[in-house]
């Protein structure tokens, strides 16, 4: 992607100085004297093919290479981790799809505060979901991800910069980008497609590390299965000290 | 049919100027160069008091200064936003008042005004109205009364938003795009009265405007003068032209997209809105698709820079081609870059959403189309410099706006190909790039045009000169101030910094952007003070400037040649002139002056070789 950006900065730029030079050369040989002979030429057909074929040449080298690109970009390989990314005004929070590798369906019609994610009960692939109701991530370096975008409420957008790719979380609709990252490090997370009045404070932390300590915070986080037996505790625990009280 | 119109056609084919005209060459021969009148002449509605001639008025000269002036105004509003925005941005916490919802109220106004109240309604409304009579000889619109409305519908339509800084909650800060859900929800700020007046004043806009742009349309087509052919027209009129087909067909999205969100937002219907989490609660919302707000904001919002960039793409070519003092290179092929690239902007509108969630594979046609765009505008663009090749040029004010024109618009255009090709637009897009990229493209290379065209054309409709001196002093502090503004902030980037944000503050990787950005805001406050040197000009030379004359630039195009000057109403006197040739015969071999005006006939020119037109 960076290659791309850089072609296009050399060759708009020649562009840009040789538009400029021109100019300036017209400028100072041609400024006005009375008297002065002035070409008369309405149109020169082979000029104006000449210039054609080659800025369509120029435009099609620019393309091609940025269509590659792209096509990389939307086709996401086998091995990626997937990542759901849920966000709000103004905040984030992650889920990450367990040990069967497959995350399960949620709706916003469900969430309730004891089901942040609107996660679907009868759904067993959500059992073992891994939910982070934190803005930090943690990612193993060299290993792609596949980041799934789900809004609660209105557009958002999950852009590091130093990972280049972003794309909109929009509500009703899943959508996705992936990219790989490849340097450990603590990267900033901010939104990028406006938002409201806290636009500018949605900010959130990536953490990329090693393979180790990735799998140490993994065994840290909660389950689906671990939040509903928590709730249950608790609410058993509620009707004990209710009982005890009467 | 035919024998009724050639009936019809006889006595008026009597009584026309050129058998009538007492030139002493061949009329026989001149009669090849122009066809006889098709339409009897109209009737002007000539208004005595004060109110109809001047308020409620149906001349569009008039009607065209009175959107001038109205739209400048807003474009000052405009302005004066940008300040606030920028004082935020270079220097946080100087100004206590400015809040977030302050930051973005002042972000959605000055964008939203800038785009449709002032470039468009300047553009089309100001330069539009009056030009297009005097530049293909007729003597007003052809429904001066609908013109007078269309005036008063736009004048309407400022004061339903002017209004919305007065409501409470004020003016509504959703960005300029309104992008849905947002817009409408209590997250953004003004998302009650404020985006209703939003969307009202929008649809008003629409409505006025069409009724405007179908006059200028019809007048092209219908009320030119004997001998003004399609292809003899000024690149101005191709300009406006095709300018106005395409917000003919652009506008009645945004109009549609306006009427459903109201909708959504006061009835409840979910045309744009899905299922809500707000609060806690779950909004009455359901099944709608905010990306299909999006896929009809842009279908205006595309054509509408071409809207903008268009008449200023015709207007820059004429004025190149009098100040240089020979005729714009490749005349055929820059109508047809005008009408291609009309054309194909009607096709290149999601390339504002390639991170908006839409299927992916949009963007490989996307990035395609929009790309295939660059071909007929750099052609343009060579055009214009190959003009100046071997040419004679005058470097006053006006030549200064153009050559500005050429380098602001260049480099917005080749930054346009890295925003236009999907992988290279990815990590730019939402980043001060793209502010950078529009601002070049369609903020400062159409306000050169536009200053240019004032420094042109002030002579023709005030019948006096403005201050070279001050104009020169005016085109420097605005050229290298605007480069100053928005070159660094391409940087700003590149470095990832993202647009629409109140504040960055300690982002690790942006503080490199801090020292900028008081640089920035420094540079905008003195380009938007130099411009007190263009009003002083304009007030001053209003009463003590230089008389200008006829013709004081020797132009060829026939608003230069009306009997008065100023024109009056009616334009033409007694007779409507006859064209015989394009507007751009400068210098021509073997002619005595450098210039041959369009009503020139080739019997008074007989020795110049001139290319038939």
């Amino acid at each position: 992607m960076d290659d791309t950006i850089n072609l296009t900065f050399w060759i708009g730029g020649g562009v840009f100085i040789l538009v400029c030079l021109f100019m300036v050369y017209c400028i100072l040989k041609f400024s006005y004297k009375e008297g002065r002979k002035v070409e008369y030429k309405p149109e020169d057909h082979k000029l104006e093919k000449i210039l054609t074929i080659a800025t369509t040449v120029g435009v099609i080298a620019l393309l091609a290479p940025g269509l590659i690109v792209y096509n990389n970009y939307i086709n996401t390989p086998k091995n990626a981790l997937q990542v759901e990314v849920n966000a709000w005004q103004w905040g984030w929070q992650y889920r990450l799809p367990g040990e069967d590798g497959i995350l399960g369906t949620a709706q916003v019609a469900k969430i309730t505060d004891d089901n942040p994610f609107g996660m679907n009960l009868d759904d067993p692939n959500g059992k073992d979901d891994i939910l982070i109701q934190d803005d930090v991530l943690h990612l193993k370096t060299d290993r792609p991800v596949k980041i799934l975008l789900r809004s609660l409420d209105v557009l958002h957008n999950y852009y590091v910069p130093q990972f280049r790719a972003k794309m909109d979380a929009i509500p009703g609709i899943i959508s996705y980008y992936w990219f790989e990252p490849n340097k450990i490090g603590e990267y900033e997370v901010l939104c990028a497609e406006y938002c409201g009045v806290g636009h500018y404070a949605m900010r959130a932390k990536v953490i990329v590390e090693n393979e180790d300590n990735y799998e140490n915070w993994i065994k840290e986080q909660e389950t689906f299965s671990d939040l509903i037996a928590k709730q249950e505790n608790n609410k058993l625990k509620t009707t004990l000290v209710a009982q005890n009280n009467d | 049919m035919s024998d009724e119109y050639n009936q019809q056609n006889t006595p008026l084919e009597a009584q026309s100027s050129e058998t009538m005209s007492g030139s002493s060459g061949t009329p026989s021969k001149d009669i090849d160069y122009v066809r006889p009148a098709e339409i009897p002449e109209q009737d002007l509605y000539h208004g005595h008091s004060f109110i109809t001639k001047w308020v409620f008025c149906q001349d569009a000269k008039i009607i065209g200064v009175q959107y001038f002036l109205t739209a400048v105004f807003t474009g000052v509003v405009g302005l004066i936003l940008s300040w606030l925005m920028r004082l935020q941005l270079g220097y946080p916490e100087l100004v206590p008042f400015i809040t977030a919802e302050h930051y973005y109220q002042f972000v959605t106004m000055h964008g939203m005004i800038m785009v449709v109240y002032f470039l468009t309604a300047l553009f089309l409304g100001g330069f539009g109205n009056y030009l297009i009579p005097l530049m293909v000889g007729a003597r007003d619109m052809v429904f001066p009364y609908v013109n007078m409305i269309s005036f008063w519908m736009f004048f309407i339509a400022v004061c339903v938003l002017m209004a919305s800084f007065f409501v409470p909650g004020g003016p509504t800060g959703a960005g300029w795009t309104l992008y849905p859900p947002q817009a409408i929800l209590p997250g953004t700020p003004g998302a009650n009265m404020g985006i209703i007046l939003m969307l009202i004043s929008l649809s008003l806009f629409v409505i006025g405007f069409t009724m405007g742009g179908l006059n200028y349309i019809i007048t092209i087509l219908q009320a030119r003068t004997r001998g003004m052919t399609l292809m003899r027209m000024p690149l101005t009129i191709w300009g406006i032209f095709t300018a106005t087909a395409l917000a003919m067909l652009a506008f009645p999205a945004l109009l549609v997209s306006c009427i459903m969100m109201t909708l959504d937002k006061l009835l409840e219907t979910s045309f744009f809105m899905p299922s809500i989490l707000q609060a806690g609660e779950v909004l009455s919302y359901e099944g709608g698709s905010p990306v299909l707000f999006q896929h009809l904001f842009w279908f205006f919002g595309h054509p509408e820079v071409y809207i903008v960039a268009l008449p200023a793409f015709g207007i820059v070519s004429d004025l190149i081609s009098v100040h240089a003092r020979k005729n714009i290179f490749g005349y055929r092929m820059m109508v047809w870059a005008i009408v291609g690239i009309g054309g194909l902007s009607f096709f290149v509108w999601a390339h504002h959403m390639y991170v908006s969630g839409m299927n992916p594979w949009f963007g490989f046609f996307f990035a395609t189309t929009t790309l295939i765009i660059a071909v007929p505008t750099a052609l343009k663009v060579y055009n214009w410099i190959i003009t100046l090749f071997k040419a004679n040029i005058r470097m006053n004010t006006v030549m200064l706006f153009c050559l500005g024109f050429i380098v602001t618009f260049v480099n917005g255009g080749i930054t346009g190909i890295f925003l236009g090709n999907v992988a290279v637009d990815i990590p730019l897009s939402d980043t001060y790039f793209v502010i950078a990229h529009f601002h070049m493209v369609m903020g400062i290379a159409p306000l050169m045009v536009i200053m240019g065209a004032v420094y042109h054309w002030f002579p023709l409709v005030t019948g006096r000169m403005l201050s070279e001196k001050l104009g020169k002093w005016h085109f420097w502090f605005t050229f290298l101030g605007a480069y100053s503004i928005y070159f660094p902030m391409h940087y700003l980037g590149f470095i990832g910094v993202p647009r629409r944000y109140f504040e960055m503050y300690d982002s690790p990787y942006v503080t490199s952007a801090v020292g900028m950005n008081e640089f920035i805001t420094l540079a905008a406050l003195i380009v938007g003070f130099s411009q007190l040197i263009f009003i002083y000009n304009i007030v001053t030379s209003l009463k003590i400037g230089k008389p200008a004359g006829k013709n004081p630039w020797k132009a060829n195009s026939l608003e230069w040649l009306t009997p008065d000057v100023p024109p009056t109403h009616g334009n033409w006197g007694e007779k409507l002139p006859v064209i015989y040739r394009w507007p751009y015969d400068f210098n021509v071999p073997g002619a005595k002056e450098d210039y041959i005006t369009q009503t020139t006939p080739p019997s008074e020119v007989i020795n110049a070789e001139v290319e038939k037109t």
